[in-house]
């Protein structure tokens, strides 16, 4: 029977189970009368580039949204590439949505710029608002973050993580009022002053719901124990400080009131500790399945071994590389249930002191079947590892392997990588997300197009020989959506042989590499859906340099290009050319 | 006028490709020089020209005592050493001590492009303007020349070489972009500067010596609050770490041969000669295999003097390492000067202590019983 025949509550109704965004927008594409139930019914709507559309044609499209989540800046931003000021403001979008007639519950941001005023229109302009996430934020103060405690009524969700904060000490947690009792997320790890304690224990005290609770470095071991004893039903905890002397009556309290919270399934924080207290820890270890120390330098190698050989259950994995290759060996012995790894550098700078080698990867890659989540930071790794790791490991969905040195061969053969990374896309067909390191040439791109065919994402740095590295990557990964090179060389013949595959994509970052001016230009004119823009901060613009800029021939140090329905944005700083 | 400089510029290349300074002991008895510590990094002098042009290069940038970072385009473009002789020259240890505890936490590192752009006239590398300035200052007022003529010939080799030294403090690169995001923003590398690094790399490649110490904008790709984050939480950890409040002072002590480290909080001991007791206590068992459960009286007389020998004596000597990153031999400067300055200790085997053992074992002889003592 044709669906076309249901009454529009009833497609309306299947709709409802059809969550994913790609199935969505999949479904709203088949026809015109399902793209119309389609957007009436739609309330989450995901936008990966806040400049690939205006936040009036969505509210004109989706009047019954609800929940939007909005990424600003080019990933690269994230280590210093792009300038503070180049974008991804979010008060534009706050002030459409506050004009219209959007009841917005939730909205959740990456990477981009954040007001005080922008968070203060937000909590005054929707009445069910409900949860708000920053990721990588910045531009906002504790007096946003206190307006959003004060007048946002029905509050769930406040989590912010690795925003970049001014810290006014204003007792923003104090602006929570009495009444309100519906928090059941609350994260402000990434906050750097004081903080009201006693306000923390009244507010965990009267939030029933709360099932995640991440405190920041200031909060100490007793308030710890005091907020455990108000919530053993948290399911994720971030531990602040984490210091006392394991004699004192405190900590015996706190082991106590632990051993009641065998709801925890995340732990994290541990911003300071004192290593001889985590025996007190180990209780809930048998039960978590996230753990993240990547922010606990405090912890040696040892310390972390022996709490990781308490994890039976770890799904995912952050952690320091001090654990050391003969730790991650312990956590694959340990951790059956692996699926996501990150090991980040205690020292990135320190070339001394090899602390995770290939080794360690190879361990985990034996031990842990089910892995399919990879960032890796090491000082060196080899072939013969790589191979063998795709041996072992078939079912990786993100691969990232960052070599500290940027061009470091392998160490045994002097040999590139090419084929360690051959040997992974190759036999992980699933692959989404990959990034390599060390030294490259254009066989590993030569790979990647022949086997990475679901490759959405790639990050290059430092690799490659000539133009061909690229053109095999543009030609043979069909779905690929996000690339992003740096220090490559790569020119203007890669990058103008197909440039309707920019179309396909949402984004191309390429910085300094062999990209003239001029190729930029013919992209820009010849593909009017693509914004083309060029970051030039040179702020010596005397005469003979402001000609130069303007030759065709200039090598441009920064190009980042995206699809867009809307043509230029008219927000860009001055050293930012829309061309 | 060649020896002394050749023994410098292998000091300065072993500092710029450890992190650790390991090069000069501070006891103001004048430059010396030392191949400290079976440093593999002194074989770096198979480094390429590129690399000791450019420490010679960042020997001569950090040639003018008491510059702060706005001088530094000057020293830099124009080597205008005659400046060097006009500046004062810092009293050898406060000062230095005071200054490098200020300065190192605004080293920066990974800025991709070549000397000629500090024009910008951005603070780089501060704490290692101290730390070379250290024996720069020795340097200077033996033979003030010298730097002069080595660095003309250098320096115009290094515009195509962007590389910067490499840091000991993670989280530099965030932390200076947080002070001054203006002057980051005017930093970042230009396309030609990319590729040059790209050939300077590959060059270094094709050469075999790997431009392993080479840092840009951006690498490793790490989010700047992480190395903050990391980096506060470090300096947190090294005063907090067992004991709450400010006033514990926890370093690691490792001894060569042990299987693990240990802590002490120095705060505990108000001399030297505490100090070693404390360390000889803890370090016993593994200078002498196993012990405590099969102690007796016997035994322990004999372990004590045994002990006593081989930390007093020629064995074993202790060393720390200062804010620097300098290992230092333990005992030269007043116990309240050395709690302040001292990020760890070390236990090592008079052998491996080149440079340090003769003075090691001169004090031992000349003082048995207060090997640690200072001046008391």
């Amino acid at each position: 029977m044709n669906m076309n025949y249901f009454p529009d509550e009833v497609v309306e109704h299947v709709f409802d189970f059809i969550t994913s965004h790609k199935d969505r927008n999949s479904v709203s594409l088949v026809c015109k009368s399902w793209y119309k139930i389609e957007r009436y019914s739609r309330q989450r709507v995901f936008i990966g580039n806040c400049y690939s559309i205006t936040p009036q044609r969505l509210i004109a499209r989706f009047p019954g949204l609800k929940s939007l989540t909005l990424k600003g800046k080019p990933h690269f931003a994230d280590f210093n590439l792009v300038p503070h000021d180049w974008g991804g403001f979010v008060y534009p979008w706050i002030k459409a949505l506050a004009k219209s007639r959007i009841g917005l519950e939730e909205l959740r941001l990456k990477r981009m710029v954040v007001s005080d005023d922008s968070l203060e229109l937000l909590s005054k302009s929707f009445p069910n608002f409900k949860s708000l996430v920053l990721v990588s934020c910045e531009g906002f103060t504790t007096d946003g973050v206190a307006a959003i405690a004060a007048n946002c009524r029905f509050l769930r969700e406040l989590d912010l993580q690795e925003n970049e904060v001014e810290d006014h000490r204003g007792h923003w947690l104090s602006c929570f009022p009495e009444s309100c009792t519906s928090l059941v997320s609350l994260n402000f790890a990434c906050l750097k002053g004081e903080i009201n304690l006693a306000s923390l224990e009244r507010l965990v005290a009267r939030s029933p719901n709360l099932k995640s609770l991440r405190l920041n470095r200031v909060v100490p071991l007793d308030t710890l124990q005091k907020l455990l004893m108000r919530a053993p039903q948290l399911v994720d905890l971030g531990i602040g400080s984490y210091v006392d002397d394991p004699s004192s009556e405190v900590f015996s309290k706190l082991k106590a009131v632990i051993q009641l919270c065998n709801s925890i399934r995340s732990l994290s924080g541990f911003l300071e500790v004192a290593p001889c207290c985590m025996s007190a820890i180990y209780p809930i270890c048998e039960n978590l399945t996230f753990l993240n120390l990547s922010y606990a330098p405090g912890l040696q190698g040892n310390d972390l071994t022996k709490l990781v050989q308490h994890c039976r259950k770890l799904q995912r994995l952050w952690i320091l590389d001090c654990i050391g290759d003969k730790g991650l060996g312990v956590v694959a012995s340990t951790c059956k249930e692996l699926q996501e790894l990150r090991v980040f550098p205690s020292d990135p700078f320190d070339a001394e002191n090899a602390a995770v080698t290939e080794e360690g990867l190879v361990l985990i890659s034996a031990g842990c079947p089910k892995l399919n989540s990879l960032l890796y930071f090491c000082h060196q790794m080899t072939n013969a590892a790589l191979i063998t790791v795709a041996k072992n490991c078939t079912n990786f969905i993100r691969f990232r392997l960052c070599i500290l040195d940027p061009v470091k061969a392998d160490p045994v053969t002097n040999q590139p990588l090419d084929e360690g990374f051959g040997a992974i896309v190759r036999s992980n067909k699933s692959l989404k997300r990959l990034s390599l390191s060390g030294l490259l040439t254009d066989q590993v791109f030569l790979y990647i197009g022949m086997y990475a065919k679901k490759l959405e994402m790639l990050s290059i740095a430092f690799a490659g020989d000539s133009n061909k590295g690229m053109l095999y990557v543009l030609n043979g990964c069909k779905k690929l959506r996000k690339l992003e090179i740096r220090d490559c060389p790569f020119g203007d013949v890669a990058l103008l042989q197909d440039m309707g595959k920019y179309e396909t994509m949402r984004s191309l970052w390429m910085s300094s590499c062999e990209v003239t001016l001029g190729a930029c230009k013919t992209l820009a004119k010849k593909m009017p859906s693509l914004n083309v823009e060029i970051i030039n901060e040179s702020e010596k613009l005397e005469s003979e340099q402001l000609e130069l800029s303007f030759d065709d021939r200039l090598l441009v140090d920064k190009m980042y290009l995206y699809r867009t329905l809307v043509g230029d944005r008219k927000d860009a700083p001055e050293y930012v050319w829309l061309l | 006028m060649s020896p002394p400089l050749l023994g410098v510029e292998e000091e300065v290349q072993s500092s710029v490709s450890s992190p650790s300074v390991e090069c000069i002991s501070e006891n103001g008895m004048g430059l010396k020089e030392r191949n400290y510590l079976g440093l593999s990094d002194c074989s770096s002098v198979d480094s390429s020209g590129v690399s000791s042009n450019l420490n010679l290069a960042t020997e001569l940038r950090l040639g003018l005592p008491g510059s702060q970072s706005p001088e530094r385009e000057t020293e830099f473009c124009l080597l205008n050493l005659g400046k060097l002789d006009e500046k004062p020259l810092f009293p050898l240890l406060p000062s230095k001590d005071g200054i490098c505890s200020s300065s190192q936490k605004n080293v920066v590192t990974g800025n991709k492009r070549g000397f000629s752009d500090t024009m910008d006239g951005f603070s780089e590398v501060k704490g290692y303007v101290y730390t070379e300035k250290s024996w720069m200052f020795h340097e200077a007022g033996s033979d003030s020349e010298s730097p002069q003529s080595v660095g003309h010939g250098k320096y115009p080799g290094n515009s195509g070489v962007n590389v910067i030294l490499s840091t000991r403090s993670p989280g530099v690169q965030a932390s200076v972009k947080q002070d001054e995001p203006a002057n980051v923003l005017q930093e970042q590398p230009r396309a030609t500067n990319g590729t040059s690094l790209k050939q300077t790399v590959i060059s270094n490649n094709t050469t075999g010596a790997p431009a392993a110490k080479a840092q840009v904008v951006g690498w490793p790709p790490i989010r700047p609050f992480r190395t903050k984050t990391l980096a506060a939480s470090s300096k947190n950890n090294d005063e907090v770490d067992g004991k709450p409040g400010p006033g514990a002072v926890f370093v690691k002590v490792s001894m060569d041969g042990a299987p693990y480290l240990r802590k002490v909080d120095l705060r505990t001991y108000s001399t030297y000669q505490e100090l070693s007791s404390a360390l000889e206590k803890m370090f016993s068992c593994f200078t002498l295999g196993q012990c405590g459960s099969h102690g007796t009286a016997g035994k322990e007389i004999l372990s004590e003097s045994r002990l006593k020998d081989l930390l007093h004596g020629s064995e074993y000597v202790v060393t720390y390492k200062d804010k620097d990153g300098d290992w230092m031999l333990v005992g030269d400067v007043p116990w309240e000067m050395f709690i302040e300055t001292c990020k760890r200790l070390k236990i090592m085997k008079s052998s491996d202590a080149i440079g340090l053992a003769p003075r090691a074992v001169e004090k031992s002889k000349a003082n048995n019983k207060k090997e640690f003592g200072y001046g008391c």
